[in-house]
């Protein structure tokens, strides 16, 4: 089954183990994330939205805050210490991220599950708890398979969401 | 009473491309490769271990209604599934040795409580873990255990 479609899949998760493999790379913007999957720029963030329900810049972002609980739960690094190692460069939009995707504050959090739960889940199975198949919106429809091929995924978000990247994506002007 | 796990199978949407990457790439030994008409069994083993075999599937295959056969496949090409993890008793020089060979990496190297972990990708989108288990077989507890706190500050 070597569908167009299929095709697009595939290239969609080339760029998305970019992001899961080198998230910590300052130089790993839109143009570079695009590079992996062979598309446009324009064209990529339509068809990683349709893919995997966010755009790459959100998928990005989510990572990063995975991988900052990661280290508020076990490792003996500040807050800022550890915004800066996930790849945002100001505190204030790190936590704002944070307290979105978390529901609670980055030292809140620390207080919370700080030294519990280390990494005992193997890697490869909280990379795929954490990864990248959102749920779409509940309007959409079933969530398997019901998205036709090579057209746009559900209604089109707002045009601020595609705006609304992590910092390592920052279009280039 | 069930003995041991004999065959589990790793859906494929190129048997041929696949059943190279596992032999040649990876060093498996190739064990059933027969041609039934409408299917076609592959099954290889890792090289250590003869007595399990992993059966290459095509997800679009015989014996899925066509619904059922894309929605398979595009879980397959979205990279959802996982096949297995796979023991090394050198995380850092199989990773090295994959990796030269064009092996698709989703993460290197990294130390977790029960071992080093890197977790690689096969040519279909199936991604598997590769695992060199502590010796002692027991979890360590006794580090913070977070493999990016090294990599990330060798970034900044």
């Amino acid at each position: 089954m070597n569908t167009p479609g299929m095709a697009r899949l595939r290239a969609m998760r080339f760029a998305k183990d970019a992001m899961d493999r080198d998230w910590s790379d300052p130089g790993l913007d839109l143009d570079a994330v695009a590079a992996h999957a062979g598309y446009s720029r324009y064209h990529f963030v339509r068809a990683f939205k349709a893919t995997y329900g966010e755009s790459p810049g959100q998928y990005l972002s989510r990572r990063r805050i995975e991988r900052a609980e990661e280290l508020l739960r076990s490792a003996n690094l500040s807050v800022t210490e550890i915004c800066m190692a996930v790849g945002f460069t100001s505190l204030g939009t790190f936590s704002a991220r944070f307290k979105k995707q978390t529901g609670t504050s980055p030292s809140a959090y620390r207080r919370q599950h700080g030294r519990r739960a280390a990494a005992m889940i193997p890697g490869c199975y909280a990379m795929l708890f954490t990864g990248g198949f959102k749920e779409p919106p509940p309007a959409s429809g079933s969530p398997l398979g019901k998205r036709p091929e090579g057209t746009s995924g559900g209604a089109p978000l707002p045009d601020g969401e595609e705006r609304n990247n992590g910092e390592a994506l920052r279009q280039r002007r | 009473m069930i003995k041991s796990l004999a065959i589990t199978t790793v859906w494929s949407t190129d048997q041929e491309r696949d059943k190279r990457f596992f032999i040649e790439t990876l060093g498996f030994t190739e064990r059933t490769d027969m041609d039934m008409g409408e299917m076609r069994w592959v099954t290889v083993s890792p090289p250590g271990q003869p007595d399990v075999q992993l059966t290459l599937m095509r997800p679009d295959g015989p014996g899925l209604d066509p619904e059922s056969r894309e929605a398979m496949t595009a879980l397959v090409n979205k990279g959802a599934l996982g096949a297995g993890v796979f023991s090394t008793d050198d995380c850092h020089a199989t990773y090295a040795e994959l990796k030269a060979k064009g092996v698709e990496f989703l993460q290197e190297p990294q130390e977790r409580p029960y071992g080093i972990e890197a977790l690689f990708r096969d040519p279909s989108g199936n991604w598997y873990s590769l695992t060199q288990q502590r010796e002692s077989e027991e979890l360590d507890m006794s580090k913070p255990w977070s493999g990016s706190v090294d990599d990330a500050g060798d970034d900044s």
